[in-house]
């Protein structure tokens, strides 16, 4: 008897949590998944079953795979680099310095920003002409560039932004791991005569691992998330030049009301954060040591 | 890897307001197991660190083995060290952290490894090798940091309360068993700690530090016998001394508020208050004669009892054998031997080495003719509260 009323309890506590989860997140997703099979609706004409053909489409969609290999660009890079800025700055922030409070929340600003804003300030830095960057270049006699409107250069440039916005958040969670080291191991490896690269390398990198792998998944994930600045800056242009995985299933969905093909996109999009995230623990597991 | 000695000469530490070291001299002879004894904040630990150059010095020398290190890096002056929170790295295998400074000065592995089985077999990790610190206890993750220490072949070994983290009966082995390493392995020790106990049971010398200054560097024996200051004689044993004041009236001493004198003038040049030390365990009961004190408490230990008395306003324990039997309230006679009594100055808290041995030239307690015995003294009644 006393169990039961215990049954019910637990139940009752974790209903309302059950049911956001499930109408907001797993029911959304069981439907892209299927509606994936389907053609889309239109007018009277219902959906129907048309097997695997969106995913035909998929494989033959070129502008699918130019988007693809942006998000593989835009990934490979801001998450190698904004890492290792974060754990640049924080090594930097960690140490004893003047007006070290300052500094880091110099760092962390960017964080505290929303994209649009931060992609905003940047439009400024951007624009060609009188943007802060060509105004830098006026000076050394440089010529303007259109840094958002030249294909070549489009992508890199938004890059830029989210390594901007990524490096003082992934800051925060390397200095308070730095901070939990404690100093005397800094000491005993000093009495040891070790160099301060190799207390890095020997210690404190290997002691930051859990953390690495925290911020590498995060930023994985962000890096397919994070679109916002995409929509201010270069609204995927020119010639889908910056457009990333997750602007291109708004685009089809809500600018062409592709939906179907829309929720094949998704289902890919799931599927290769899926990958990575498992991907990403197999290879950290043997690596990173819990405390 | 003989011992080397150490020398510290005025050395001196100061952050901004505070003096955490001030004017600190004193010698660590080679081979020999030296203590830095004081209460928390008293410099001990910043001295350690000073000889260690983990801190640097305001001003002032450090000499090892005869060559100014004053301003050199840790690594070349001729020390390993023990940290209180032991500073294993935790990701590391106990092997790993024991061998971490070979490798860091590139001794060859064959070498390594020879020397990593020797320091395991001494300490008794060689079944711990592969094993990380967090599965370890609190002792054998002690041993992996003397092991970290030794594996140097350093001749001086700095130690910062090493102890502190086991618990009493651990502390008590481990104790006996550094000192028997210390002792075969020929080393200096530093060894700095705020257990009195382990300080006189461990040390060939102790510098006892207060407020930053050396307030007595001595051997166990002379600590506990002469103790130079007031601070050293509460510090020392336990119980500590007891400190009576005794103050100056007609031509003789007495103890504060008590009515009765206590002693005959001593001679020589004294100022206007002393302070009359005997240890606990040097008073006994006295058949005839002695100083009348009035019991408080009775704190029973076993073996002894320790009493808690009060003569005049001042109030003193007494370590005497269970089979007295005493009760709170009463009026008990105590004496101590020739020799057991300590004299210090008020004003200066340093020690009367003349009149200490004065007093104990005079037999210590009072006879008759200097105190009236035959009844309660008046004092115990009415004495102020």
């Amino acid at each position: 008897m006393h169990r039961r009323m215990e049954w019910i309890y637990a139940w009752l506590l974790l209903t309302p949590a059950l049911i956001l989860l499930f109408a907001f997140t797993h029911y959304p997703a069981v439907t892209t998944f299927w509606a994936s099979f389907f053609s889309t609706p239109r007018g009277r004409r219902e959906a129907e079953f048309v097997g695997l053909e969106n995913y035909v489409t998929l494989l033959e969609d070129e502008t699918f795979w130019q988007v693809l290999v942006n998000n593989a660009w835009y990934a490979g890079i801001t998450i190698p680099v904004s890492i290792a800025l974060a754990l640049i700055m924080a090594l930097w922030v960690d140490g004893k310095l003047r007006g070290r409070s300052f500094i880091r929340m110099a760092y962390f600003a960017p964080t505290v920003l929303p994209l649009i804003a931060v992609a905003n300030i940047w439009m400024f830095f951007y624009t060609p002409g009188f943007g802060l960057i060509d105004q830098v270049r006026g000076l050394f006699g440089l010529g303007e560039v259109n840094w958002l409107g030249d294909p070549d250069l489009a992508l890199g440039s938004v890059i830029v932004v989210a390594i901007w916005k990524e490096a003082g958040f992934f800051m925060i969670f390397y200095l308070a791991a730095l901070q939990s080291i404690p100093p005397s191991l800094r000491e005993a490896a000093d009495i040891e005569g070790a160099s301060r690269w190799t207390y890095f390398r020997r210690i404190v990198f290997p002691l930051l691992m859990p953390t690495t792998l925290f911020v590498s998944i995060n930023a994985v994930i962000n890096s397919f998330r994070l679109v916002d600045h995409i929509f201010v800056m270069t609204n995927g242009g020119p010639d889908n030049a910056s457009s990333l995985l997750l602007f291109y299933i708004y685009e089809t969905a809500f600018q062409y009301w592709e939906t179907a093909y829309a929720s094949t996109l998704t289902v890919v999009l799931l599927l290769l954060l899926s990958l990575l995230a498992i991907g990403q623990f197999f290879f950290f597991d043997r690596k990173v040591h819990y405390r | 890897m003989k011992g080397v000695g150490i020398e510290v000469r005025a050395l001196t530490k100061r952050w901004e307001e505070t003096t955490a070291v001030d004017a600190v001299s004193f010698s660590a002879s080679a081979g020999q197991f030296t203590v830095l004894l004081g209460p928390s904040g008293c410099g001990k630990s910043t001295t350690l660190r000073l000889i260690a150059g983990l801190e640097e010095a305001s001003s002032g020398q450090i000499l090892i083995d005869g060559d100014d290190v004053t301003r050199q890096p840790p690594n070349k002056r001729k020390i390993s060290m023990v940290f209180q929170s032991y500073a294993l790295f935790p990701h590391l295998s106990v092997a790993e952290n024991i061998l971490f400074g070979l490798k860091v000065r590139r001794v060859p592995a064959r070498e390594q490894s020879d020397r990593l089985e020797k320091t395991a077999a001494l300490l008794g990790l060689s079944d711990l090798l592969k094993r990380r610190p967090s599965q370890l206890s609190g002792g054998q993750q002690q041993r992996v940091a003397l092991g970290r220490a030794i594996i140097a072949e350093k001749p001086i070994c700095l130690m910062d309360e090493p102890l502190s983290n086991l618990d009493a009966k651990l502390r008590h082995e481990m104790r006996i068993e550094l000192r028997a390493l210390q002792q075969k392995l020929g080393l200096t020790m530093v060894y700095v700690t705020h257990d009195q106990a382990e300080a006189i049971s461990m040390a060939d010398k102790i510098i006892v530090l207060n407020g930053g200054r050396v307030e007595q560097a001595a051997t166990p024996r002379a600590l506990y016998e002469t103790p130079a200051s007031l601070f050293a004689a509460r510090f020392i044993g336990t119980p500590p001394m007891n400190l009576l004041r005794l103050a100056r009236q007609d031509g003789g001493w007495m103890i504060a508020g008590d009515a009765a004198p206590f002693a005959k003038q001593f001679e020589g040049p004294l100022p206007d208050e002393l302070y009359f030390g005997v240890r606990p365990e040097d008073l006994s009961l006295a058949g005839e004669g002695g100083v009348p004190a009035v019991v408080e408490a009775v704190e029973y230990l076993g073996a002894d009892n320790m009493i808690d008395c009060r003569i005049g306003t001042e109030r003193l324990t007494a370590r005497l054998p269970h089979h007295f039997k005493i009760t709170p309230g009463e009026t008990i006679r105590l004496t101590w031997a020739p020799g057991a009594a300590h004299l210090f100055n008020a004003l200066t808290e340093e020690r009367l080495e003349e009149a200490s041995r004065l007093l104990a030239r005079s037999a210590g307690p009072p006879r008759d003719e200097t105190r009236e015995l035959s009844a309660p003294p008046a004092s115990a009644a009415q004495g102020p509260r």
